[in-house]
């Protein structure tokens, strides 16, 4: 009897908790595919699409009010699933994707395609398949304004740089090439993303916030005379969307619809729209030379 | 199994930080939580109001938030630096942070421990004469210790678990998040998971049974 | 407990009370030159600036970022809680079982959850997930299966001790009139043991919604991702005053749970119906507390 009622009080337990998961999974729009589909497919089908971008990065994806957040990435994204559903209104529901939160989300499905200031690295690659790139950013450093003992990116020796958890921008201070760039024996500090990074700048622990150029920018213009940019850019970001390993099909079409924004202007129109009053960022002409899919 | 042995130095490595952060915590917070539970029964008004305002604000603060409030106010806004190196500041600040949160429960445990000290101790420590002072350290605060050993074992047991958070405080060197990272280049791995589970557990049961003999043992016969 | 903490000093005479009295000055000194120091640093890199400041009295923020993300929490504690209450009630009967099978198991669940630090366990389901169950969006999944295993665990000791802490009379009487098995426990033994629980079942939960806060690390939106990342990205520096106002609404919200468990203690210990000793708060049950070994 007492048996009998524990085995069930038990199998309920299990089946709420197995309920549980299912809700977790399905309650919103769910992301990924069913089966083995690629994005592009979902997109035309479903009309549905969860986008991974960041949520606290000014300029390139923010979220400033109750809606969608707003900057160029968030943009792009807009235009290429568009494109991608062949110039169909498509659902999107943004979710954000911190640095460290990218490689899982995608692997996972929690989103289906991300637009978040991902560069593409060897080392990604492995992980992820990029479409584009889309823009190609520089890296650059940001010092306070009273800062005089760093200038260019080679001062950087000795000093204390952020390390945000899940980029890698700090490797190319301290580590040599492929991965690295200039090799230099600075002292990382950690951080969780990089607006940390940046109000810690602002107070004593850290002397340069060093990452790509349109990042940078962001962050720049909302210090007022904070903080100053070196303008001593020393590598090529290529920003990528990220998909799911193995997503060709989607990678080809968003390379597509990444030509069609440059050719038909709207990819100059968005970069003017977000860092037009940037200092020392030129607009790019043409679209930048594509990675292969795979 | 096989990504636990490739990764296990560096997972080994974060997890020494573990260690070190509760060696370190473990002291502070006792410490810590001591002067608080004797600010807390003081005879000076202010000092059992701040005690008790600094125990319910720290206690009802999610440690999470302590540990990022502690690095990005205390130490980038307030200017409180342990040392140049990043690194090390960073484990100070991490330790400070804990040491702070949990030293409330240790407080709480010993106040809870006071409270099984009988009205009668007390009283003849005051009646041969001791001061407040005196009669705390002397005859109060040992048998309280004795009555909570088993408590504040499970306050370090809490405590040595909360280490993982330490990544809230930007400290990117611990377990947690190198079995996190660890995780996003090789996927999921329950080998990983569960070695460093096994890792926790050969630190915190032995402190369970050791506390629990010891409050056995210690046990004040009444 | 005031009232048993002052046994420890007496009445203070005119000597006692002169040093009571500096001592209080020099406390009070101390304490308010500390809070200077603090406020003054503070000043000295602009905290205090009413612009970094204005954002939270602004309508605005409360709507798109507060409130939307206090809701976030809120469903990750409800649901933890539920599911946490269910955990804790299952296994801590199961413990209790008369049947090995059933008791050793169930202990070694309990022992083995508790053990795990909670970050480590979320960390572990939200990459399990989707290899069990597809993509999918499992952040709020991974913050709820973590405080359930965690916290269940827990409350399954509460549970364990509740029933047990009603006087052995209790269920011999029951049996006594013929009453079996699960007609002593579900008619006898739990309704008692319930009050005797209550308090350190509020307490518990008090600990489930502060951890909710590690969604924060997996990037789930609650409170203290929308307060402490979202909020300081769009009003630039206002990091140390959004800790400060999250900071406020936490313990807001974790004061008002404590004085429910404060009051509840108090209703219960008058209570009448109940036989059993109200049951310490996990962290304060002086004989429990420690791992006990699964039996």
């Amino acid at each position: 009897m007492r048996v009998g009622r524990i085995s069930a009080t038990l199998a309920a337990a299990g089946a709420l908790i197995l309920g549980l998961a299912a809700c977790g999974g399905g309650g919103e729009t769910s992301a990924a595919p069913s089966g083995d589909g690629s994005v592009v497919d979902k997109v035309k089908n479903t009309k549905q699409v969860v986008v991974g971008t960041k949520w606290d990065q000014p300029s390139l994806g923010l979220k400033a009010g109750g809606g969608d957040p707003e900057g160029f990435d968030v943009d792009v994204a807009k235009y290429v699933i568009k494109e991608l559903a062949g110039g169909q209104d498509v659902q999107i529901q943004f979710k954000e994707s911190a640095s460290s939160n990218r490689e899982p989300f995608l692997a996972n499905g929690t989103v289906d395609i991300i637009f978040a200031t991902y560069s593409i690295t060897e080392e990604r690659k492995s992980k992820v398949t990029f479409g584009g790139p889309y823009i190609v950013a520089h890296q650059d450093t940001m010092v306070r304004a009273d800062a005089t003992n760093i200038a260019k990116a080679t001062d950087l020796a000795g000093k204390r740089i952020c390390q945000a958890a899940g980029s890698n921008s700090y490797k190319r201070i301290t580590d040599p090439p492929p991965d690295g760039e200039l090799d230099l024996d600075a002292q990382l500090v950690g951080a969780n993303t990089y607006s940390e990074c940046v109000s810690k700048l602002s107070g004593n622990n850290l002397d340069a916030v060093t990452t790509d150029d349109l990042i940078l920018a962001g962050f720049a213009q909302q210090g007022g005379g904070n903080f100053k940019i070196l303008g001593d850019p020393f590598t090529d970001e290529k920003y990528g969307v990220g998909l799911k390993k193995g997503d060709v099909k989607t990678c080809e079409a968003v390379n597509a619809a990444i030509t069609k924004m440059y050719t038909d202007g709207t990819a100059a129109q968005l970069f003017a729209k977000w860092f037009g009053k940037a200092q020392g960022l030129t607009a790019p002409t043409a679209a930048p030379q594509f990675e292969t899919c795979a | 199994m096989n990504e636990l042995i490739e990764y296990g130095p560096a997972l080994w490595e974060g997890f020494v930080q573990n260690l070190k952060l509760s060696a370190v915590c473990a002291i502070m917070a006792l410490v810590l939580g001591t002067v608080l539970v004797s600010m807390r029964v003081s005879p000076t008004p202010v000092l059992r109001a701040a005690g008790a305002a600094y125990v319910n604000i720290v206690r009802n603060t999610p440690l999470t938030l302590v540990l990022a409030f502690s690095a990005l106010g205390l130490s980038d806004q307030v200017g409180l630096v342990f040392s140049d190196d990043p690194a090390i500041n960073g484990f100070w600040l991490v330790a400070l942070g804990l040491s702070l949160y949990t030293a409330t429960f240790v407080c709480e445990a010993l106040r809870a421990g006071i409270n099984t000290v009988p009205f009668g101790q007390a009283e003849a420590a005051r009646a041969i004469g001791l001061t407040f002072f005196q009669s705390l350290t002397l005859i109060i605060l040992p048998q309280a210790f004795r009555a909570v050993v088993a408590p504040l074992g499970s306050v370090m047991i809490a405590m040595i678990k909360n280490t993982t958070v330490a990544v809230a405080a930007g400290y990117l060197a611990d377990v947690a998040f190198v079995m996190k990272d660890t995780f996003d280049t090789t996927g999921v791995s329950i080998p990983i998971f569960l070695g460093i589970v096994v890792a926790f557990m050969a630190v915190t049961l032995p402190i369970g049974f050791l506390t629990g003999w010891l409050s056995r043992r210690l046990a004040v016969a009444r | 407990m005031s009232g048993r903490a002052n046994v420890l000093f007496d009445a203070p005479g005119p000597r006692a009370r002169l040093r009571n009295n500096a001592l209080t000055l020099v406390a009070a000194i101390v304490l308010i030159g500390l809070a200077y120091f603090v406020y003054a640093r503070f000043d000295e890199r602009g905290q205090w600036r009413w612009e970094i400041w204005q954002p939270f009295v602004e309508a605005d923020t409360w709507v798109n970022f507060i409130i939307p993300g206090l809701i976030g929490t809120l469903k990750a504690a409800a649901l933890g809680a539920v599911f946490a209450l269910l955990f804790g009630a299952v296994f801590g009967l199961a413990r209790l079982s008369d049947h090995r099978w059933i008791r050793v198991p169930a202990g070694v669940v309990v022992e083995v959850f508790r053990a795990i630090p909670l970050l480590l366990l979320i960390f572990f389901v939200f990459y399990l997930a989707p290899s069990l169950f597809g993509g999918g969006d499992y952040t709020l999944m991974a913050v709820v299966i973590g405080l359930t295993l965690y916290n269940g665990s827990v409350l399954a000791e509460v549970v364990r001790a509740g029933v047990l802490s009603v006087p052995r009379g209790q269920s011999e009487a029951a049996y006594a009139i013929g009453l079996r098995k699960t007609g002593v426990m579900t008619l006898v033994l739990l309704p008692q043991a319930i009050t005797a629980m209550m308090p350190a079942i509020v307490s518990q939960l008090v600990v489930l919604l502060k951890d909710t806060a590690l969604g924060y690390i997996i990037a789930y939106v609650d409170l203290l991702n929308m307060g402490f990342k979202i909020i300081p990205a769009n009003h630039f520096g206002s990091l140390v005053p959004a800790a400060i106002v999250i900071g406020i609404i936490y313990i807001g919200l974790n004061a008002l749970l404590s004085a429910l468990a404060t009051w509840l203690e108090r209703r219960s210990r008058r209570s009448r119906k109940t036989s059993a000793r109200p049951v310490a708060p996990p962290t304060a049950i002086p004989s429990a507390a420690g791992p006990s070994l699964p039996d």
